[in-house]
């Protein structure tokens, strides 16, 4: 396999863009929700460092960085070490699969606007996102604490729950596509995105992503009224830092997700493919600071009946109706 | 390339399903079992079969293997005791058994090894969703009644091991929600 090295050099310097890219929007993410969150509470929020506060990233980057790194003297070391990075490398690497743009052409070379373009793309989200849970539930164990066990049982169980409706949820879409790559999904959704046949998978699949992200209505992992911080309770300095940047990043890729299965992925009219991605991408980042500004959180009984009692089974309602419905135009 | 890249998965793969065998932790020997089904996933991306890559992290590493860890940490049983290894006679039947697995294998291995050679073939997910679900469809429902089954039998055995109320504490997420309630 011999490649062009005007090819190699284009996709290094597309993987550098876009590890770039994502890592910085992430920072920018977590200060537009404090930014938002104060706004929504009639506060200020981060408005001294830079104009606007809009070097606080940076700030607090340096801090993260700088602060004490604490290990626990009854922790399992090496897990303990571990976890964080399980946290945070699936979501990034979810990224990978994700067409963020039409394919450009520079100089004789089409440059398509994703990492990968797997064959199975769809299954390799599920794959990823189903690894993940390990980063919740082995930071959690190996901390060696009670707040951090049980926070980390309460991710594991929460993240098993609404991960089979989120699968669930894209059967559909896989339905009507017929493909499991992301570039056939979107290609599938040119005249119109999939929102408008499929708007009860579409909420699932919000609602799912969201427990999947561990925010609010369902931080029950974190809880910090009655958990501390859950099961990243014992972290400190960039360990703490990559879970919660994790979490961002998380946001990012999923909303990225919901976009490229529901929304038309990076197709709409008149402006470029990379901004109308984009745009959907953080309406969906806005919402979810919408949420957190609004909702309380959910009791872990209602939790877990809303995941098994509601969604799973209206998810498989969902797919026997287009079955149906596809066998009949068919 | 590839073939180096296989090497070491296959390495990667063998060393942590040994100790994921001898690891006395039951966590950590979770986790060594996690990284060797991960590291057989990516060999099966080598070998063009995406599919069974992605089902082998999904179903093996991404759910069955959380649900072992989920119940390991629900029942705190990440102490274990010291002098558990097992008497010699306890040794013979697993012996047995390994020589009948190594000499057959061996046997299939040696007789079939001019034949065996088949380069690999990419076969698109609909040839092979038609394969399992219209050829072999009720085999496949066979099979996972044999699952059920096996559910059904666990769950009897462990009703009729403990007709006492249990006696290990109530769970986590049993304490909050009968706690929510009052």
């Amino acid at each position: 396999m011999t490649a062009d090295p005007v090819d190699i050099a284009l996709f290094a310097a597309k993987l550098g863009a876009v590890f770039f890219a994502v890592l910085t929007l992430a920072a920018y993410l977590v200060f537009a929700e404090r930014r938002i969150l104060a706004w929504i509470q009639d506060r200020k929020g981060p408005n001294r460092v830079g104009p606007f506060g809009l070097l606080q990233p940076l700030a607090d980057v340096i801090k993260l960085l700088t602060k004490e790194d604490l290990v626990p003297a009854a922790a399992d070391r090496w897990l303990f070490y571990l976890a964080p990075a399980m946290a945070a490398i699936p979501a990034l690497l979810i990224f990978s699969v994700i067409p963020f743009g039409a394919p450009l052409t520079i100089a004789g070379h089409t440059l398509p606007l994703l990492i990968a373009d797997l064959n199975v793309g769809l299954l390799f989200f599920l794959a990823l996102s189903s690894i993940a849970v390990y980063g919740v539930a082995i930071g959690g164990w190996a901390s060696n604490s009670k707040y951090s066990l049980l926070g980390g049982i309460r991710g594991l169980a929460q993240l098993i729950s609404y991960e089979l409706s989120m699968g669930l949820a894209l059967v559909p879409v896989v339905m009507m596509s017929r493909s499991f790559s992301m570039t056939d999904i979107v290609t599938a959704q040119q005249s119109m995105p999939f929102i408008v046949y499929q708007p009860l998978a579409f909420i699932i699949f919000l609602i799912s992503i969201t427990a999947e992200c561990r925010r609010i209505p369902f931080d029950l992992p974190e809880a910090e009224g009655e958990l501390v911080a859950g099961f990243h309770t014992e972290y400190s300095g960039m360990r703490f830092g990559l879970f919660f940047v994790g979490e961002y990043i998380n946001i990012i890729v999923l909303g990225g997700l919901a976009a490229t299965f529901f929304l038309g992925g990076w197709h709409g009219p008149l402006l470029p493919p990379v901004i109308w991605f984009s745009i959907k991408t953080l309406a969906f980042a806005f919402l979810m600071i919408w949420l957190r500004g609004t909702l309380p959180r959910l009791r872990y009984d209602q939790l877990m009946h809303l995941g098994w009692k509601i969604l799973t089974p209206l998810a498989l309602f969902n797919i026997l109706v287009t079955a149906w419905l596809l066998f009949l135009t068919s | 390339m590839e073939q180096i890249i296989f090497y070491i998965l296959a390495i990667v793969t063998l060393i942590a399903t040994v100790l994921a065998i001898s690891e006395k932790h039951p966590v950590h020997a979770i986790l060594y079992l996690v990284t060797s089904l991960f590291a057989m996933a990516v060999i099966f991306y080598l070998f063009m079969a995406p599919l069974v890559a992605a089902f082998e992290v999904i179903l093996y590493a991404g759910a069955i293997m959380v649900l072992f860890l989920f119940v390991i940490m629900m029942l705190d049983l990440g102490h274990p005791e010291k002098g558990l290894s097992p008497h010699w006679k306890e040794w013979l039947p697993s012996l047995l058994l390994a020589g009948i697995s190594i000499a057959s294998l061996t046997i299939v291995t040696v007789s079939r090894h001019a034949s065996s050679i088949v380069s690999p073939v990419s076969l698109p997910i609909r040839e092979v969703a038609k394969r399992l679900f219209q050829e072999h469809g009720l085999a496949v429902e066979l099979i996972s009644l044999q699952l059920l089954f096996a559910l059904v039998g666990a769950l009897y055995l462990g009703k009729q091991s403990s007709p006492s109320p249990p006696l290990r504490p109530p769970s986590a997420s049993e304490r909050r929600a009968g706690g929510e309630e009052k």
